[in-house]
């Protein structure tokens, strides 16, 4: 399901441009009609500076030591409080003050016993609320301590490896002779020595480069060459190489249909790599600079 | 309460009218109708229609098509356009037709996010269309209404349950299904089960996913459940660090389930453990009651047992996917079945009474995430492919080999049918705080694209795969499920935007349409003036076919 969220969201993305497109042409909608992308979880407006102030200052003294800095949950065991359904739903401080004055029941879910009682004023409570609802919320919760590189393998076993499973069609000295400085980042490079073509993405120019290619073989021997159009089970089209657009039906096996992908030999290797061997080969390459 | 107290509980007067409850009761085909999410509450998919079958599916060719148009803007000439809503916005998204289509006395009741159309079934012209005016959520897609007499229900994605008049597209009750502030989304198609309408609502934000039971004429709720613990003392809650953990579990309850009369369980597969990837807060557990198979029962709202299926994901893969239920002999005694195959590659065949496991199997062949199976049948999770600061290859990508498009199975075959992709994606470790990441986050996923597209024709007996039908070229859709007939006939669209009928027995293509875009949902079967239809969607347009 949530793959598809992506493929959602690059919709919404497209949908706001097309939107501001139209915005400059007189083809965009009628004015006044209230038809658009919809955010599907806006963000919460933002709190006065003065109201963040007061809220950081009141959270820092009472909250942080259980509940961290960041409101993310503690050493000494307090939950986090971003994701908590009071916070979130909390829009003034008044749940916030509800709770903290018998923090107990259903709704408390701290690890420890006992958990603090506080009797807050309604604006403390409204600061400290707005401090924590502040803190950007989203289920795609972006990397806050990333690892520092990607480059975790061995240098030398890549090289062996890369001499052993990879050399007879690519050479460091060849078409690989400064790739990481062509591909400068690491993880780009990773990916792109794992599978260099993928069509309708960044290995698209190179898809169009090296394209599948398809031969036809007729009942009566005849060969037919050229670019793989598409194929499924009932009709395979390719273009030949004087430009020529051919497509052909298919009842089974015939006619005898072969196709040539030159990433074939990428993919069969996925069932086959280590994430060891994968993590080496990126280390030797990132010295072919 | 026996399912006849159940029924004689519906006031007289409502149960002359529309669709009773007792039909869904009946199997798929022994009426002309498709009146809920999978045909009939077994979610075989199998209807025992014959008309169209391997020696007449040749003549099978087009009635009609229909394109539906999202929003208030496009009105039909001779359709009831009716507009409600909670919010402002009408969103733009064209219709896309991801769910079950209801198929009653011959009119069709079709859904996209925030838009429900009645069609007439013999040509495709529109009866009525409701637009919802939106406050937000994820407009993902819809998997279809609920029907009980002339009422239909559907979820919208900013978490309203609308009751509509099925006459006139007109709203009788609005019900919010939870806090739209706690960011949850709905998606769900409403199953009717006598009384009770089961509605899941779901969030990609670490709040537990819920089934909700609401009464049908006045929409109070009549029990909740919840797939992780929620109290002290709750069952479960030993496989999760604490209970804040538990209470921010996951388990969503994306897709709809299968019901046996018989037993009164309602059988639902439960979403991943949240956060999905990261195991911070959620240690080192099994996570339950998470990626499992569960059967409820539907009076009560209590659990009967469960079966986990995937214990302690760590890569998003639900087992949302609708079990399938069924009787059928094993080692030559009957038994009363039901089936998964499930997001992460594994198929499972249990009994549906106990949870009993019976047979499990891998049928996604490059999946390489579990050290093997154990001996409740369980894949066992190898700690290695969670994700890597160097990157993990992994199979399958987040996808999974399966999804929410629906499995088949064919009781005269006694295979499931499965629509299945072998991909690899990197997975790639982005924070190393302790305490993980929340949701999603916490790793970067990186295709390295599809390798395979198929369909998997798995034995009931040993969970095992007896045959696949592979697509010559790898596809990134599912064809959006399958279909099964007497007529022993499987349908399904394919990954290159044909509607394909298979040979149910063999997966030998015996028919084929191109529509020229993916097939969007999974496709079905009713009958009007006695002619056996094919219906069809792709985006927004719908195919009905017939033998001409």
């Amino acid at each position: 399901m949530k793959r598809e969220i992506k493929i959602a969201a690059t919709l919404l993305a497209g949908l706001l441009a097309s939107s501001a497109a139209a915005q400059q042409s007189n083809s965009g909608p009628p004015r006044g009609f209230d038809r658009g992308p919809v955010a599907a979880f806006p963000a919460r407006p933002k709190a006065p500076a003065d109201v963040l102030a007061r809220g950081k200052a009141a959270y820092d003294t009472n909250c942080a030591s259980c509940h961290g800095a960041d409101a993310r949950g503690g050493e000494r065991g307090g939950n986090n409080l971003l994701r908590s359904d009071i916070t979130m739903k909390d829009s003034d401080g008044s749940l916030l003050r509800q709770f903290l004055l018998n923090p107990t029941g259903a709704e408390h879910t701290g690890v420890r016993e006992g958990p603090q009682k506080f009797d807050l004023s309604a604006q403390q409570a409204a600061d400290i609320s707005a401090y924590i609802r502040n803190f950007p919320l989203s289920s795609r919760d972006p990397g806050r301590m990333r690892p520092p590189t990607i480059v975790v393998g061995d240098a030398k076993a890549g090289e062996a490896y890369f001499g052993a499973k990879c050399g007879s069609c690519h050479s460091a000295t060849g078409d690989l002779k400064g790739v990481a400085a062509r591909i400068s980042d690491a993880r780009t490079l990773q990916q792109t020595w794992l599978m260099p073509i993928l069509p309708g993405r960044a290995g698209g120019a190179r898809a169009a480069a090296h394209p599948v290619t398809v031969t036809v073989t007729q009942p009566d021997g005849t060969k037919v060459e050229g670019t793989l159009g598409r194929i499924d089970d009932f009709i395979v089209t390719l273009t030949e190489a004087d430009g020529t657009n051919r497509s052909f039906r298919r009842d089974g096996d015939v006619p005898k249909v072969e196709l040539h992908d030159p990433m074939q030999q990428h993919r069969d290797l996925l069932s086959v790599y280590t994430d060891r061997d994968i993590h080496n080969v990126t280390a030797y390459l990132a010295t072919l600079k | 309460m026996t399912r006849l107290s159940l029924l004689i509980a519906v006031p007289a007067l409502l149960a002359a009218q529309g669709l009773d409850p007792s039909e869904l009761v009946k199997p798929l085909g022994s009426t002309d109708n498709w009146p809920i999410y999978g045909g009939d509450y077994s979610g075989k998919r199998y209807s025992s229609l014959k008309q169209i079958n391997k020696e007449t599916v040749k003549d099978l060719s087009l009635a009609w098509s229909a394109r539906l148009v999202t929003g208030s803007q496009d009105s039909k000439a001779g359709s009831n356009l009716v507009v409600g809503g909670i919010g402002e916005m009408e969103a733009t998204a064209s219709a896309n037709v991801k769910g079950s289509i209801l198929a009653v006395d011959g009119t069709l009741y079709v859904s996209a996010p925030d838009n429900a159309w009645a069609l007439d079934a013999r040509d495709g012209h529109e009866l009525w269309h409701y637009v919802w005016k939106t406050r937000g959520g994820t407009h993902i897609g819809n998997r279809g209404l609920g029907m009980w007499h002339n009422r239909l229900y559907m979820e919208t994605p900013d978490d309203v349950l609308l009751c509509l008049d099925a006459k006139t597209g007109k709203e009788i009750w609005r019900k919010e299904l939870v806090d739209f502030d706690l960011q949850y989304f709905s998606t769900a198609a409403p199953i009717v089960v006598g009384n009770h309408i089961l509605v899941g609502t779901g969030n990609d934000l670490d709040a537990p996913g819920m089934l909700q039971s609401f009464d049908p004429e006045t929409g109070n709720v009549q029990w909740k459940f919840y797939a992780v613990p929620m109290r002290k003392g709750d069952s479960g809650l030993e496989s999760w660090a604490n209970l804040d953990a538990a209470r921010h579990g996951g388990g969503n309850m994306w897709v709809p389930g299968a019901y046996d009369p018989e037993s009164h369980l309602y059988y639902v597969g439960t979403g991943n453990p949240t956060p999905a990837y990261t195991t911070g807060t959620r240690g080192e557990g099994d996570n339950l009651y998470t990626c499992s198979v569960v059967a409820i029962n539907v009076d009560t709202g209590k659990l009967a047992w469960y079966y986990q299926t995937s214990p302690h994901d760590t890569h998003d893969w639900d087992s949302a996917q609708t079990p399938v239920i069924f009787d059928a002999p094993i080692n030559g005694r009957m038994r009363k079945l039901v089936m998964q195959a499930a997001r992460n590659g594994y198929a499972f065949t249990l009994d549906r009474l106990t949870g009993e496991f019976i047979a499990s199997s891998k049928f996604g062949e490059t999946a390489n995430w579990s050290k093997g199976i154990n001996a409740k049948g369980q894949p066992v999770r190898d700690p290695g492919k969670d994700f890597d600061a160097g990157g993990a290859l992994v199979s399958p990508a987040n996808q999974g080999v399966t999804n929410w498009p629906p499995p088949a199975f064919n009781p005269e075959t006694g295979l499931l049918y499965v629509p299945s992709i072998d991909a690899y994606a990197m997975y790639y470790l982005t924070e190393t705080d302790p305490r993980g990441a929340m949701g999603l986050g916490g790793k970067e996923e990186i295709s390295l694209g599809t390798v395979r597209s198929y369909i998997s024709a798995i034995d009931y007996k040993t969970a095992k795969v007896v045959w696949r039908h592979v697509y010559p070229t790898p596809g990134g859709n599912l064809g959006n499920g399958m279909l099964t007939t007497g007529g022993g006939l499987l349908f399904a669209g394919d990954v290159a935007g044909n509607i394909v009928g298979y040979d149910a027995t063999t997966g030998k293509p015996l028919w084929h349409s191109y529509l020229g875009s993916n097939i969007s949902n999974a496709p079905e079967t009713y009958r009007v003036d006695r002619l056996q239809y094919l219906l069809v969607a792709a985006g927004d347009t719908l195919y009905a076919f017939v033998l001409n």
